[in-house]
């Protein structure tokens, strides 16, 4: 086999045990937690027999390894329970809601990518002059900024400063592409900003260390000009740190969408998992966070493969 | 020793928070729960900044919430620090097993998002100051885990930690009075960013309704109260978005300085 291929290999198997394990972890996790399902349920003033009742009904009282690997077949067959609280299926709810948290993830992803790669180059470019200190002092300004309090500025700024947009992101379906994405506007305006400073950062350095190569010299003396040399030479030998840490920040916009469709009252995944985890209504928390737990294991995956195959050295053993 | 401006800021900054922090009792001009004014009502003499959504004085509320946030955040920093650093250290001179089990169970935490973690968790567990602190401060431990193990494993192969194992000196001298002593300077540079860290957190969950809960009042609670202001124009919600802002940017200030200053210790050693 390919070393690649077997290294590929190896990654993702790594990645899926990870994912079982993590697995456990929500779920047997919980249970070792203090804490009783059923009282939380049913509150502190509930009678002994009403207890006993829902825990019957519940399957409380078997051992919690055989609801464990009982819920993690009804996972595996898409069969995530029914909630606790309405009675719904977990399943059709998470399916309905995880299309709008993609969309929006994905509008920030489309936007922030580009961004902030064309800012790291401009900003090596002109290392440690003015486009470089503007560049960098604004991202340092959005990098300590947790995502709400950066939406209430955005949202102070972009509809009583400026009123362009609505502060409240309605969408729903039947919406045409065009004013959905009119109506995404601000929440992806405030993900772009939280991920933006750090892969601009990243880009930033990983083009800079390179242009300490005896081939960029090279370059320099056969006389190519700056943007020439970053865009042949330093760009594509930094591409392995940059995609690894793009990659990772759209993990972390997995985080970021929580946050953000609460601050919006956005209906998706995130406003979802909140609203449970506020009515204690565990196998819909349980089941979501599988969910977000195996998108961002799944990212993660995906920037060490990336890291992987676009590292020449292991492309071509001699 | 110059103290560049940037960093003066900081710590001054820094300084003041702690201050109204400390004695935000005799600070604050109102009590925290009492509608002492109208609804909304803007600034004036009598309020500095104006009244919140039910006609509480926002200045004492945000002193207030300032007492609970960092009380909350150094509580849980800490707690994250004694843990991390006390397995990490052990984990480094141990090696072998323990080192093993410990990164694999840190590998594992760290494999899914804090605020997924956390909010599963506080799915099950009663809501109070006790919990959140235990809650954020064992999560935040993995990142600190990582920092002492790495900085102890360059530290115990120095021939000072051979000679002390040699001497026959138990583990307990071996961490405790060779290591950490060494360890400490990269670990205090890096506490300021796990405080900010655990500032951002705690203000997260209570905005999102999972933290601090009323009648007492952190800056993040104080924004998710206020946050219908804004939509008619009240910038009440931005106070406290404003106060925490500020907090994680002057102590990342002073910390960038502390970390920069070690740094170049060392370098000034031919290290």
């Amino acid at each position: 086999m390919h070393p690649v291929l077997k290294l590929v290999v190896q990654r993702i198997a790594l990645g899926l045990l990870l994912l079982l394990a993590v697995s456990a972890v929500i779920f047997l996790g919980v249970e070792a937690l203090p804490g009783d399902t059923a009282q939380a349920i049913l509150g502190q003033s509930a009678t002994p027999l009403a207890l006993e009742n829902l825990r019957e009904k519940m399957g409380l009282n078997e051992p919690a390894l055989t609801r464990y690997f009982h819920w993690l077949g009804g996972v595996l067959t898409g069969d995530l329970g029914t909630s606790l609280t309405n009675g719904t299926d977990i399943a059709q709810a998470i399916g309905q809601r995880l299309g709008n948290t993609l969309f929006l993830a994905g509008c920030a992803a489309v936007i922030s990518v580009p961004l902030a790669l064309i800012l790291g180059i401009i900003a090596a470019r002109y290392a440690g002059r003015w486009p470089d200190k503007v560049i960098s002092g604004l991202t340092l300004a959005t990098i300590s900024l947790p995502e709400f309090v950066a939406a209430y500025f955005v949202i102070y700024l972009l509809t009583q400063v400026f009123p362009i947009f609505q502060p409240v992101a309605m969408v729903f379906p039947g919406m045409g592409f065009w004013s959905k994405l009119h109506a995404v506007a601000l929440p992806v305006i405030v993900l772009v900003l939280v991920v933006l400073a750090h892969m601009m950062r990243m880009t930033r350095a990983a083009i800079l260390n390179v242009m300490q190569s005896a081939y960029i010299e090279t370059a320099e003396l056969k006389g190519l000009r700056p943007i020439q040399i970053i865009w042949r030479h330093a760009f594509p030998n930094a591409i392995a740190p940059i995609v690894s840490v793009v990659v990772l920040n759209m993990a972390y916009l997995v985080v970021g969408v929580v946050v953000v469709e609460v601050v919006f009252g956005y209906n998706a995944l995130g406003q979802y998992l909140v609203d449970h985890v506020t009515k204690r209504d565990l196998p819909v928390v349980q089941a979501v966070g599988l969910v977000f737990a195996g998108v961002y294991i799944g990212l993660n995956i995906l920037a060490d493969v990336i890291a992987i195959v676009a590292n020449p050295r292991l492309r071509h053993p001699k | 020793m110059r103290i560049p401006v940037s960093a003066l800021f900081g710590l001054v900054l820094t300084g003041v928070f702690l201050f109204t922090a400390i004695f935000a009792q005799w600070i604050a001009p109102y009590p925290i729960d009492a509608a002492v004014g109208g609804v909304w009502e803007g600034p004036s003499a009598r309020f500095w900044l104006g009244t919140d959504t039910i006609g509480r004085d926002i200045l004492s509320r945000l002193i207030y919430g300032g007492q609970i946030t960092i009380f909350v955040a150094l509580a849980s920093s800490l707690l994250s620090f004694g843990l991390g650093s006390f397995f990490g250290f052990l984990a480094a001179t141990r090696g072998g097993w323990t080192d093993q089990i410990l990164s694999r169970v840190v590998d594992l935490m760290m494999a899914i998002p804090a605020l997924i973690v956390a909010l599963v968790m506080l799915s099950v567990l009663p809501l109070n100051l006790t919990v959140l602190i235990l809650v954020m401060g064992v999560l935040d431990s993995t990142r600190v885990f990582r920092l002492a193990r790495a900085v102890a494993m360059d530290i115990a192969v120095m021939d000072y930690v051979e000679a002390a194992k040699l001497r026959g000196e138990k583990q307990r001298w071996v961490i405790f009075r060779e290591i950490l002593p060494n360890a400490l300077s990269p670990l205090v540079a890096e506490f300021g960013v796990r405080f900010i860290f655990a500032v951002l957190f705690i203000s997260t969950l209570s905005f999102l309704g999972l933290g601090i809960q009323p009648p007492l009042a952190d800056w993040g609670g104080m924004v998710k109260e206020n946050k219908d202001g804004l939509i008619y124009g009240k910038g009440a919600a931005l106070m406290p978005a404003a106060a925490i802002a500020l907090l994680a940017i002057s102590v990342n200030l002073v910390a960038d300085w502390v970390l920069t200053r070690t740094s170049s210790l060392k370098g000034g050693r031919g290290g």
